[in-house]
């Protein structure tokens, strides 16, 4: 099965990144973009063929590792 | 009365951190309750992080003054005068407990929290060095911790674009709970263009410049000053980011408003945020600021006076412009692409009043908020002092194989080469760095005299042996300054000033309050003795975890000036056929040795003591063959003792062997060779040199003894004639630089 | 000969300093000036080559270079390269010019994820270049790198390579191209190239870094870089 992670920043938290590509683009004409926010998509192949199994397995591959769940959320899609 | 936001009483005042007594002396103080908003100011401003309350009336026992000191303690960094219309400003700064919560971020936030503070003063920063606590290498936590605080080091300070050139990295077992990252910046002014936090004249617009706010690490400030529980994960508040970028474009714009005349204050908004700037700025220039919190640049919708006077989002400052000139302030601003606004206004009421949107939400008069609480907290001296004051070396054999001891020495995590920490630093950006970290104990950065363009040096040291104040908390914060020294003496420089960052258990406990007024009196008394004053300093207290307490930890930070650029001395070896001398006593002691502690696991003993009398004429000494230009290498010997010293002098530069023949001493082998001490000086130099530093040495009533040459792949010691150790320098060079690849 | 150096001034540029330095005060009794130039200007001035400086333009936020290579200056920074000036990318100067498209490839993430600041050696190759002239072909010099992001990359390397576009490779001390020696993982240990014209080169070492023997690197072989650039326009090779 194939999970799919996006990672995004929690609300409130400063993405001085995101903050930089939504200045650019007004300077390169792009107007009325209020905001934007960068966030990670990360894909794993797994050998489990149970959905429900999966997306505990990956849930705990969150927690764990791939989002720093101090200032990240995440959300899971399985496949 | 003023009514907005929760009912504040007691219960809620202790939620904030304010004990029953504390919230009685507001009240008292106001004459009323306070609103939700008030309480929020005033637990952040009488937090232990904000007032210092336990550790004031220690601190006020430190020297301060000297001919050299432009600028001592109080304001946002020390400033000292080094000649030719210039002058440093530093300072050392703590941001442990974020760090552990978010190890990245919260080093990130400590380097820029630190820069802040040097350009706020008017000065460019031109180095940056930071001071690295860790728990054991095998705990489970460390290798995180380590990565983490070292990319966030790193990330902020080679965007920000200063070099770091030098500190330390320890690992020890009491920082499994609780480590430490101290960061220490050093820029560079015109003596007669210092700029200081003083919201003055009346009238005066308050101008908001940087990121905007947002809630981040809402009372991070009273965070800081509460020691850690099991399950605090679950509580975390929300972290603070850094923004390198912002903060490289504020430093530009904040220099080239500077240059105009139109600043009268200017603070950086630190940990406490708006609150602590506005009450700080206010109380010392002993006017009133109101603020309008309506026109503060936001980053989230609906965010309330007391989020908005709490939060601290970083990469902010505050500043108080000459009436009628703000338009020229805004318009740098505007250059920069940063956002700015006019927030208050200075007035003489005393008071830091907050309105938004005409309301008014707090009311405090500015002198209550920043004298704050003064607490001369109950010491005694703890017991596990007695347990450890006796050495016994019955137990401990002396070497047999002492070839395959230093080998076990040199790849000890505390003595063994740190590269792959700083070389994640960028440490040669902005043209200066003359002596680079690994190359000497102390960093050295190039300032140009402005009118001749001749070329001086600024050194700067920093590091602390807390296994040393453990032991004996006087004595060693004493070592302490004597190391800083020492470290700057070894590449030539005349210390000038010190910074400390003071970093302790929990001062509620009489044993942590002993170890805390101990080591302020050493460190007093040896900057005092040695002329070095403390120009600037930060405490950081609660570092526990369950109870278990770091070791104290008074980090040193030192600068010396080299008048001359070309008499630098680094300490690797430069070149065959040089003579190796040792400056000073050869022994050392063994008590409270990194060997005792490596290879024996032993923390025990009185380490070797300063003094004044003895040591001084060794640095008088040093100091005058550095100036001569007669030295090809100098190092102080330090953790590890002479054989590790000498070993990283054949590493140090073109990994040159050396022949080394020893007297027979009394005493063991052990001691001669790993013993410690403070003011040892390991230096090589020419034939044509000798007579000189044999002159100078004897003219300053110093001991020098050359005891071997430099030449050879090996390292050979022989001592009393006898060959002890015969490794190649090729087996010394694996030993020292692969263990950091092993535990990162 | 007077020559007069553009280092342009993005946010966030902070070898701008050490750049101009390099070009205005320690090459100066060789005839040589520098200015600054302000990423919001339009126009270069009456400059002889430029400089793209190293740092962190933009945060280097989403990827280096790429904001700064859409800022103002650009478009007269892309018409002085077309007309043949010497315009030399350094570092964040040659993620730059990469992302303007005035030299092919992209540089990534070190193989070690890893910031890396440290002294290495690199092999001159290639055709000469305005900046590599008075640096012989085959010799190797020491410079220092850092950066976070230098492993280059480009999708028809040998092409590059056959039209001797390659300036600069990593190599040992004494001057071997290996495994061990490539910091970043770059492909062929490719350190700096040019552009198919040969007046436009990028390198990520710093050679500003590497031109006065106080320094802790102790080398100067950067400054044949920035003399090689002085006499190419002395000889009025350029434009």
């Amino acid at each position: 099965m194939k999970a799919k992670v996006y990672v995004t920043l929690k609300s409130g938290v400063l993405d001085p990144q995101g903050q930089a590509v939504g200045r650019t683009l007004g300077k390169l004409g792009y107007e009325g973009v209020k905001g934007v926010r960068i966030g990670k998509f990360v894909e794993i192949e797994l050998e489990v063929d149970d959905p429900k199994l999966a997306e505990e397995q990956v849930t705990k591959m969150c927690d764990e590792l791939i989002a720093n769940t101090v200032m990240e959320n995440y959300r899971v899609e399985i496949d | 009365m003023i009514q907005h936001g929760p009912k504040v009483d007691a219960a809620l005042a202790s939620e904030h951190g304010l004990a029953a007594d504390e919230y009685e002396k507001l009240c008292d103080g106001l004459g009323r309750d306070p609103s939700y908003t008030e309480l929020g100011v005033v637990s952040v401003m009488w937090s232990e992080h904000c007032s210092y309350k336990s550790s004031r009336i220690h601190l006020k026992t430190l020297p301060s003054d000297g001919p050299q000191v432009i600028e001592g303690p109080g304001e946002n960094a020390g400033v000292v005068d080094i000649g030719d219309g210039q002058a440093v400003v530093f300072k050392m700064e703590s941001h442990n407990h974020p760090s552990f919560l978010e190890p990245y971020q919260g080093a990130a936030t400590g380097v820029g929290g630190i820069c802040r503070d040097v350009f706020t003063m008017g000065a460019r920063p031109i180095a940056i060095a930071d001071c690295l606590r860790f728990g054991n290498t095998e705990h489970e936590r460390t290798s995180y911790l380590l990565h983490g605080v070292v990319a966030g080091v790193g990330d902020y300070g080679n965007c920000f674009g200063v070099p770091n050139v030098t500190g330390d990295v320890v690992f020890d077992d009491s920082y499994n709970g609780n480590i430490l990252v101290n960061a220490f910046c050093l820029g560079l002014a015109k003596s007669d263009r210092i700029f200081r936090g003083y919201a003055s004249g009346v009238g005066n617009p308050i101008l908001y410049v940087g990121a905007k706010t947002g809630r981040d690490g809402i009372h991070g400030a009273t965070m800081a000053s509460a020691e850690f529980a099991e399950g605090s994960d679950e509580k975390r508040p929300a972290v603070q980011v850094g923004d390198p970028f912002m903060e490289k474009l504020l430093l530009e714009a904040c220099l080239e408003l500077m240059e105009e005349d139109v600043l009268v204050g200017i603070q950086d908004m630190g940990a406490a945020g708006l609150t602590s700037c506005s009450v700080e700025m206010a109380a010392r220039a002993g006017s009133g600021v109101e603020l309008h919190l309506e026109n503060v640049p936001m980053r989230e919708e609906g965010m309330t006076p007391y989020e908005l006077m709490l939060s601290e989002s970083q990469e902010r400052m505050l500043m108080v412009v000459t009436k009628g000139k703000e338009q020229k302030a805004l318009d740098i601003f505007a250059k920069w692409d940063l956002d700015a606004a006019v927030v208050g206004e200075v007035t003489e009421s005393g008071k830091v009043i907050v309105k938004m949107h005409k309301e008014v939400y707090a009311d405090l008069p500015a002198t209550l908020l920043a004298e704050g609480l003064k607490y001369d907290r109950p010491r005694k001296r703890p017991d596990y002092l007695d347990e450890v004051a006796y050495l016994t070396l019955d137990s401990v054999a002396d070497p047999t194989n002492l070839g395959q001891t230093l080998l076990e020495m040199l790849a000890a995590p505390n003595i063994c080469d740190k590269s792959w920490v700083f070389e994640q630093y960028d440490h040669m950006v902005r043209h200066g760095t003359v002596v680079r970290p690994g190359q000497a104990s102390s960093g050295v950065v190039r300032v140009f005299e402005p009118e001749s363009g001749r070329s001086k040096g600024v050194a700067i040291a920093a590091g602390c042996n807390s296994r040393h104040v453990y032991l004996a908390p006087y004595e060693g914060s004493r070592l302490a300054v004597a190391s800083a020294y020492a470290d700057l003496v070894a590449v030539g420089a005349t210390p000038l000033a010190t910074t400390d960052c003071l970093n302790f258990g929990n001062p509620e406990k009489p044993g942590i309050m002993w170890q805390f007024a101990e080591s302020i009196r050493g460190i007093g008394d040896a900057c005092r003795l040695l002329e070095t004053p403390i120009v600037s300093g930060n405490v950081s207290l609660y570092n526990e975890t369950d109870g278990e307490a770091i070791k104290p930890t008074p980090m040193i930070g030192m600068v010396g000036l080299l008048d001359d650029i070309d008499q630098v001395v680094t300490a690797g070896f430069k070149e065959a056929g040089h003579r190796i001398a040792v400056v000073g006593t050869l022994a050392g002691g063994l008590g409270g040795s990194e060997y005792l502690k490596h290879c024996h696991g032993i923390e025990e003993g009185a380490p070797v003591a300063f003094d004044m009398a003895k040591h001084s004429k060794v640095f008088a000494a040093m100091l005058e063959m550095t100036k001569a230009k007669i030295l090809s290498s100098a190092e102080d010997v330090s953790d590890g003792g002479l054989l590790c010293c000498i070993s990283e002098c054949c590493l140090g530069g073109e990994a040159l062997g050396a022949n080394i023949s020893l007297p027979v001493l009394e005493g063991r082998l052990d001691e001669l060779c790993f013993g410690e001490g403070p003011a040892r000086f390991l230096v090589s130099y020419t034939d044509e040199n000798a007579a000189s530093v044999a002159r100078m040495a004897s003219g300053c009533g110093v001991g020098l003894l050359e005891i071997g040459c430099v030449g050879g792949r090996e390292l050979r010691v022989s001592v009393g004639g006898e060959l002890r150790l015969d490794e190649p320098i090729d087996a010394l060079a694996r030993a020292f630089h692969y263990t950091f690849e092993r535990i990162s | 000969m007077a020559h007069h150096f553009g280092v342009i001034r993005f946010p966030g540029s902070n070898c701008d300093d050490d750049a101009l330095h390099i070009v205005d005060t320690v090459l100066a009794d060789r005839g040589s000036t520098g200015e600054f130039l302000w990423h919001k200007e339009t126009s270069l001035g009456q400059v002889d080559a430029l400089v793209v400086p190293g740092g962190f333009s933009y945060g280097d936020y989403l990827r280096a270079g790429a904001m700064a290579a859409h800022a103002p200056i650009m478009e007269a920074v892309i018409a002085f390269a077309k007309s043949g000036g010497p315009v030399v990318g350094i570092c964040n100067g040659f993620q730059i010019l990469c992302e303007a498209g005035l030299l092919e490839g992209a540089l990534t993430r070190n193989e070690s994820l890893r910031f890396i600041c440290k002294d290495i050696f690199c092999r001159i190759e290639g055709r000469p270049t305005p900046f590599s002239k008075s640096l012989p072909a085959g010799r190797h010099v020491g410079m220092p790198i850092a950066h976070a992001e230098g492993c280059y990359r480009h999708p028809d390397v040998e092409r590059l390579e056959g039209e001797s576009q390659v300036i600069f490779r990593y190599c040992d001390a004494e001057g071997g191209v290996t495994a061990e020696a490539n910091p970043n993982g770059s492909i062929n240990n490719i350190a700096g190239i040019c552009n198919a014209a040969g007046n436009v080169v990028g390198l990520m070492p710093h050679p500003e870094r590497a031109c006065e023997t106080v320094l802790g690197a102790g080398g100067v072989a950067g400054l044949a870089l920035f003399e090689s650039v002085l006499e190419t326009l002395s000889s009025g090779a350029t434009r």
